[in-house]
């Protein structure tokens, strides 16, 4: 928008009347947050090619122009050039604003190889797109294992988790181009869906400190976004080709954008990947299979000022569960874990059999933004998800009926107003409001593992960023949610009696069908969240980080709900009604130092949960086809604490090394025992080697070494073997050992034309096919992790 | 501001799909994959009155234990022609599984075993490729004397692994979809 103040009309009446080309103009640049004169911007007048700068008030003058349209073009460090037409007559006045501290704003175009972070206060890391295109054919789990302290919990190799921190599943919020995804996330065998190849770069923010995006997160926030959009005229693409020996598979991606300057644009991305049985170094991983397929539109206008954005995006992912991993009683656990090898090896195949999940995630969006001069940023966000789970057991009679049916929808609006005039002091506040309904089909003919419910929540926000001279920023948030749970189950009569919910739950009951009561559960949960931070810089190399947080998280359906018999863990798992929110308080602090050569970044927390919500074995329960232990959602208090390494050295231009470590201790302060499923030491070092000269060559050799975790609860128990008549322990605490893996990596890049360049990588992981398995793996019981792979990737910037 | 009259449209919508959210109650799903019971009736050779062996689990896989015949008392040296029901009693009427068991007879096989020497087993019965199924079965009683005897259904078992058509359990792999061991007299 062109800020015209108003054209007035020259007193000097003889000159204006008498000749044409007599005329001037009085311009004015300003800043466009706080109206502060821009001096020393370069105007290029194109209608007369020559030059003129702002002086110190931010004032030019152009004189002895002729009537009519004249095109100056206006630009200046740190900001957004600017071009215009203006009608000149007579003397004419015009003032223009500039976005000045445009570094400071969101918008900052990336180039590749700066990291723009979301926060300034909080132990934050991002991944650049050259790192996601590394892990294109894998999941979003396995990339961000590229930030010091965060890991995975894994069913198979294709289901990941990222762990953050020790916290999982509900304790993270994933942000996907602005959206909260909303994918029945509170499941260890349920991925977040998305679609690593549509992100640009991936925040991860560790703690409850972005509360911006949710005031739930006791892990921590991932932030997915789309690669910025240039405002230019231009047609731009890339495709990645990758194949690999482990699975025998391909991957495909490709992506085109079409901008205008004038801040149209449009984009459009499809990713395909396909996947056969996987290998561990000794044999097949029968039913390992995956198929992925995703597609991503956007399109939008975006300027400085205003814009808007629609995005659809669609990603289905069906994968295999390794067959060996499906059981039917404690019997077939205890041989799984006695056995060095799966029960079930089939030779290599592409078919995905029961058990395997089929799971759609669509996402729609709708987003606009504003810029108000010397005030601030106004955005508003509408979303919907919808997300349809299938899960197919293998069954007595038709494998191909779903044993789980799950549709979830989920509405979302979210406002939020930015107000950055004063660089020194923004404030941010928003408001946002979700509507979720469950549906468990019941033509699985199973009783549904998650009931149907609706959900509301509503939140509001608001957060300050204050600049206490150079060195310093301050950060303080505060945020309120509210959750309202509104669902329907049925119970058996028998597990009702058996949860003793007939003393405090009785009147919940609404209907009574045969061996099963319908009950109406109703939750209100009010949950306050608050953020502090301070970061300062102690020299030019130098910078310290300090943040609090405190944050509740309101129980998930399955914490409260859950009643049924897993089939891949042969264990019942059962929720609880009564079950409350869970509240941490979370300290973090970070030294960071950054000379020439040497970059180190040391990350430490500590993390008090209140009523933390865990499943942990209780006792066993006789069946028709044995006994099956009984694992409960219980509540204690947890402590948990950490360091996190990442240091970089470089020798000169061409080689480095590289160390990442993350250590962590998690504590069950209630029960005095170690805390279950918690990540073991894990370091990884990289030495790697560049040189430009050689089309850009750059290679690296990684190691990964995974520690054993000793630290853990010892939930063992023993059965009756039937046949033997003898009682066998069921080891199911004991971690795996130790493991060591190397990997290596090369790519070139050979320009094919100015615009259009080809990346070749070579990758070789697990290069001496060891084989591992990990703690944190829950087919650990079953089979060994993946062995020696190499892949061949191809990527065209075109 | 003009974009509040935008913003207030989509609230509007908002709450519109919000309030369409039926108040129906969702439909009771009764549990199509349970085996409940499993009654096994043993008839001695050349008449007599039939003994019955049979496990009852009324809530499925809920917290209750399945009712087990305790004792089952056998006579001596004796020769009983065994045959098997399975039943899904949690659907009314009860879901006959012996007729799935009986289609699918390839893709399941029973298992017995006695402790003391107390029984012996064979099979009758046979699928298509001509391996044991179970369904039908002899059991013969030693000398008197008290023990076990455990009965195992195996859905999908490698049927073709060493052992398992003459009954041994060791290398059949598959899952068990029942397990039960019965206290046995034999007198």
């Amino acid at each position: 928008m062109k800020h015209i103040i108003g054209i007035i009309a020259c007193c000097i009446c003889n000159l204006a009347y008498c000749q044409n080309c007599t005329s001037s103009l009085n311009g004015y640049i300003e800043d466009f947050h706080d109206g502060t004169p821009i001096s020393g911007a370069t105007i290029y007048i194109e209608t007369l090619n020559t030059y003129k700068t702002s002086d110190i008030n931010g004032k030019f003058t152009i004189k002895n122009i002729c009537d009519g349209k004249l095109v100056i073009v206006v630009s200046h460090l740190a900001c957004d050039t600017k071009r215009v037409e203006i009608d000149i007559e007579g003397e004419t006045n015009y003032e223009l604003n500039l976005e000045h501290h445009i570094e400071e704003l969101d918008e900052i175009k990336i180039n590749g190889k700066i990291n723009s972070k979301l926060t300034k206060t909080s132990q934050e890391s991002v991944l650049n797109t050259e790192t996601i295109e590394r892990f294109s054919a894998l999941n979003l789990g396995d990339a961000l294992k590229q930030v010091s302290g965060v890991s995975a919990i894994n069913t198979g190799n294709a289901i990941v988790k990222p762990v953050i921190n020790g916290l999982h599943s509900s304790r993270i919020s994933v942000i996907t181009n602005g959206v909260l995804l909303q994918d029945q996330e509170w499941g260890i065998e349920h991925a977040p869906n998305i679609d690593l190849n549509s992100a640009g770069t991936i925040n991860v923010i560790k703690g409850a400190n972005a509360l911006a995006y949710s005031g739930d997160a006791i892990g921590g926030v991932i932030v997915l976004k789309p690669t910025n959009i240039s405002l230019k005229d231009s047609l731009y693409g890339k495709t990645i080709l990758s194949a690999q020996t482990n699975g025998r598979g391909y991957n495909v991606v490709s992506s085109l954008t079409k901008c205008w300057k004038k801040g149209w644009f449009i984009n459009g991305q499809a990713s395909l990947k396909r996947f056969g049985d996987f290998e561990a170094p000794n044999y097949n991983l029968t039913n390992t299979g995956l198929e992925t397929k995703g597609i991503n539109l956007n399109t939008g206008f975006k300027t400085f000022e205003k814009g808007f954005n629609i995005n659809y995006s669609y990603l289905t992912n069906e994968i295999g569960i390794l067959r060996a991993a499906h059981i039917g009683s404690i019997n077939d656990l205890v041989d799984a874990i006695n056995n060095t090898e799966p029960i079930l090896i089939e030779d290599f195949s592409y078919d995905i059999n029961a058990p395997r999940q089929e799971v759609t995630h669509q996402i729609f969006k709708a987003e606009f933004y504003k810029r108000f001069k010397r005030f601030g940023r106004f955005e508003f966000q509408y979303d919907f998800q919808d997300n349809q789970r299938f899960e197919y057991d293998v069954r007595r009679t038709d494998d191909n009926k779903p044993a789980i049916d799950l549709n979830l929808k989920t509405h979302s609006i979210r406002a939020d107003l930015k107000l950055d005039a004063n660089i020194k002091a923004i404030y941010n506040f928003g408001v946002s409001a979700r509507y979720q309904n469950n549906f468990a089909n019941p033509d699985t003919g199973i009783r549904r593992l998650i009931p149907d419910y609706d959900k509301y929540d509503i939140g509001v926000f608001a957060i300050s960023n204050l600049k206490w001279g150079d060195k310093t920023n301050l950060d303080f948030g505060v945020r309120y949610d509210f959750n309202s749970i509104d669902a329907k189950k049925f119970y058996l009569k028998s597990r009702w009696e058996e949860r003793n919910y007939s003393q405090d739950f009785n009147d919940i009951i609404i209907d009574d069908v045969g061996n099963q009561f319908l009950a109406n559960p109703v939750y209100n949960f009010h949950n306050v969240s608050l953020s502090a931070g301070i970061s300062h810089k102690i020299s030019s190399s130098q910078s310290i980080l300090f943040n609090y947080g405190l944050s509740q998280r309101s129980p998930n359906p399955s914490e409260l709900f859950s009643d049924g018999l897993h089939h891949s863990a042969a264990r019942i798992e059962l929720g609880d009604l009564r079950i409350k929110q869970e509240r941490s308080n979370r300290f973090g602090g970070t030294y960071q130092l950054n000379t020439s050569k040497l970059q180190l970044n040391v990350e430490g927390f500590v993390n008090h949960i209140k009523d933390f919500i865990q499943i942990i074995p209780f006792g066993t329960e006789q069946t028709i086809r044995g006994a099956f232990p009984v694992w409960n959602y219980t509540q204690t208090d947890a402590f948990l604490f950490g360091v996190d390494v990442t240091a970089n050295y470089d020798f000169n231009d061409q080689w480095r090394i590289n160390n990442k470590s993350a250590f962590i201790k998690g504590r069950d302060t209630k029960a005095k025992t170690a805390l279950i499923d918690m990540p073991a030491f894990r370091t990884v070092n990289i030495l790697g080697y560049t040189n430009k000269k050689w089309l850009g060559y750059n290679a690296s050799l990684e190691s990964e070494w995974v520690f054993r975790q000793n630290d853990y609860p010892n939930y063992n128990f023993e059965t009756l073997n039937p046949t033997t008549q003898q009682m066998v322990l069921v080891d199911i605490s004991t971690p795996p050992p130790a493991y060591d893996l190397l990997h290596f990596r090369n790519d070139i890049t050979v320009l094919l034309s100015d615009k259009t360049n080809l990346n070749i990588g070579l990758y070789v992981s697990n290069i001496f096919n060891t084989s591992y398995r990990e703690y944190l793996n829950r087919l650990r019981y079953f089979a060994d992790d993946l062995g020696r792979n190499f892949m061949l990737q191809l990527k065209l910037n075109y | 501001m003009k974009h509040l009259k935008e913003l207030s449209i989509l609230i509007i919508a908002l709450l519109i799909i919000t309030s369409c959210s039926d108040d129906d109650n969702p439909i009771i799903v009764v549990e199509e994959e349970v085996i409940t019971t499993m009654t096994i009736t043993l008839t001695p050779d050349g008449g007599g009155t039939s003994t019955i062996m049979q496990t009852r689990d009324d809530d499925g896989d809920g917290p209750n234990p399945p009712v087990v015949t305790n004792p089952v008392n056998l006579a001596a040296n004796t020769t009983y022609t065994g045959s098997i029901e399975l039943l899904n009693e949690l659907e009314s009427p009860a879901e006959d599984i012996t007729e799935e068991v009986e289609e699918l007879d390839d893709e399941h096989q029973f298992f017995f075993s006695a402790t003391n020497a107390i029984a012996t087993f064979d099979y009758t019965d046979q699928d298509d490729d001509g391996n044991p199924v179970g369904l039908n079965f002899t059991l013969t009683t030693g000398n008197a004397g008290t023990g076990t005897v455990t009965v195992s259904l195996i859905h999908e078992p490698m049927k073709d692994a060493s052992g398992v058509s003459d009954g041994d359990i060791t290398n059949a792999g598959g899952e068990e979809d029942i397990s039960e061991t019965f206290n046995v007299v034999v007198q």
